[in-house]
């Protein structure tokens, strides 16, 4: 006899198929939920305080306390802050990626070793790279300054961009490793002509991510870069961030302060998402070339 | 002492995480004729090929034993530069590997690295070497493509035109037809027969046809071991040991 009808086994089975999918559904409802409660509520509270005056002037009337002028020291502080670590982190962490990829065999202890350590570095609170970067600071005589907070950040940045290139680089086919070596290129000429080519969108997300995880982060700063209303000049100076301005506007008893916290968030929360729609931009335009 | 051939191989055995891949080969690779080994899967055929030209270095647990001469130099001398020995050779590998840039740049990546070229020499050796792999009516409006555009079998041919812009003797083929259409396949069948004028070719195959359409000498590989090796009219018309008999005749495979 065809069983073509539902029999009762079946009909569990199907049951089972279907609340899975209802499962699966509504988190993916709770994550876009989540994103669009967030970003609704940066919006509706912050709309009120956002004028022109807050992204073209540096604050007037005390460290944030005043109701004038704006955050424009706190945009700048954080854009130079985190370009510079996120400069710093590609620094050492693309050699360290090239490394365990290209020039450790690739179940070697070394690159487990590695791997192992940037999983730590990554989970290791941002506050304690924040007191790090202070012990750091005091060590070499610095201020509270730019530079040491791009010391911090770099290091908080260090391993999460290190570990999202690992995972592409990773990726990399090996015969197309061996196509370079057999026409007598180096790993060194390899590692950049090839893998980094092939890599490069996959890179320019790493390095977003890692940019993305600077420039929101507070704890990190707080020791480190400083107290500011003006926007630094150079390394060595003080420098205010986005995070920090959004956390004492916040904790002011005034409700009118308050709000412009929330514009601040807004703020930080365009320029994240501008650079995630640039990275993603340009890397579609340089996926060309890649090999599948 | 009779005159060596470019490629020797003596007494060679190959270890891949302690288990024998390769026992004791020793051959003599003939000049300027394919050479095409065959054998079942697994037997070591293309551990065979990539002990030529240092492929298996960046294996984890690889042990090489036993010396493989290229041009009288022991290749697995620590003092021998590896990418020279590289350079001497052209590689295909089983699936077309292009590099991620343009035609142009695919072509000459080789060239590139090891000398400096001025922009109008690089252009003729590009040219040149893409009409020598067959391929240049093909792209030359548009050589500033991507290569991952070209289909397989093109690309195939642009791995061949890349490998032999390095100014190789030898070119080897790790199965370079088995993931092409049968058009392609004669295509690069035909462009390796046409090359062996001037190249010394060696060809990894489990495709006896065609063994039998490109060989002029076969080298016979059965579970690691270098059972038989001679003139491929020779081996196939009158095979000496049974197992080679046996695995022509299809009995083994």
């Amino acid at each position: 006899m065809s069983r073509l009808r539902p029999v009762p086994v079946l009909r569990r089975r199907k049951l089972k198929e279907r609340i899975f999918r209802a499962l699966m559904a509504a988190s993916v409802l709770l994550v876009v939920g989540c994103l669009a409660l967030i970003v609704g509520t940066i919006i509706w509270k912050g709309l009120p305080a956002m004028n022109l005056a807050m992204v073209t002037q540096t604050p007037k009337g005390g460290y944030y306390l005043g109701r004038e002028g704006g955050i424009l020291n706190a945009i700048i502080g954080s854009l130079y802050l985190a370009s510079g670590a996120t400069l710093l982190a590609i620094l050492f962490s693309l050699p360290v990626v090239l490394y365990i990829n290209i020039y450790a065999k690739r179940n070697s202890r070394l690159a487990s070793m590695t791997r192992f350590s940037l999983d730590v570095l990554w989970g290791i609170p941002s506050i304690v790279y924040g007191a790090f970067g202070f012990i750091i600071m005091i060590f070499f005589g610095l201020k509270s300054s730019l530079l040491a907070g791009i010391v911090a950040v770099g290091l908080l940045e260090f391993p999460i961009m290190s570990r999202a290139a690992d995972e592409v680089i990773r990726m990399v086919p090996r015969e197309l490793l061996e196509a370079s070596y057999s026409l007598g290129a180096t790993r060194l000429e390899t590692a950049l002509k090839v893998v980094l080519r092939q890599c490069l969108p996959g890179l320019l997300t790493a390095v977003l991510i890692a940019f993305g995880r600077g420039i929101g982060d507070a704890a990190s700063v707080l020791f480190t870069a400083g107290f500011t209303d003006r926007i630094p000049t150079s390394l060595l100076q003080p420098a205010a961030t986005l995070p920090l301005a959004i956390f004492f506007q916040l904790g002011t008893p005034f409700p009118e302060v308050q709000q412009r916290a929330y514009a601040s968030a807004a703020i930080l929360t365009l320029i994240i998402l501008v650079i995630s729609l640039l990275a993603r931009g340009l890397g579609r335009r340089y996926t060309r070339h890649i090999i599948k | 002492m009779e005159t060596r051939t470019h490629i020797s191989v003596q007494n060679l055995s190959v270890y891949l995480d302690g288990l024998r891949i390769l026992r004791d080969v020793s051959i003599d690779i003939p000049d300027r004729k394919i050479t095409v080994i065959i054998g079942p899967s697994g037997c070591g055929k293309t551990t065979l090929l990539k002990s030529l030209n240092r492929l298996l270095d960046p294996l984890d647990g690889v042990r090489v034993q036993g010396r493989v001469l290229v041009d009288g130099v022991d290749i697995y001398d620590p003092r021998t530069e590896v990418t020279e020995v590289r350079k001497k050779m052209g590689l295909l590998s089983q699936r077309p590997q292009a590099l991620p840039m343009s035609i142009y740049d695919n072509v000459a990546y080789g060239p590139r690295i090891h000398n400096h070229i001025s922009k109008k020499n690089l252009d003729e050796i590009v040219e040149h070497h893409l009409r020598l792999a067959g391929l240049w009516e093909e792209v030359k409006d548009r050589l500033g493509e991507p290569a991952s555009r070209l289909s397989l079998g093109q690309q195939q041919r642009l791995c061949l035109a890349r490998g032999l812009a390095v100014g190789p003797e030898i070119i080897l083929g790790d199965e370079p037809t088995s993931a092409l259409d049968p058009q392609s396949s004669q295509n690069v069948e035909r462009r390796l027969i046409e090359l062996k004028q001037e190249y010394t070719v060696i060809v990894v195959t489990h495709i006896l046809r065609q063994a039998k359409r490109i060989a002029d000498y076969i080298v016979f590989l059965y579970l690691g071991e270098l059972v038989e090796h001679g003139p491929a009219a020779e081996v196939f018309a009158n095979p000496r040991d049974p197992r080679t008999r046996a695995y022509l005749t299809g009995e083994i495979s």
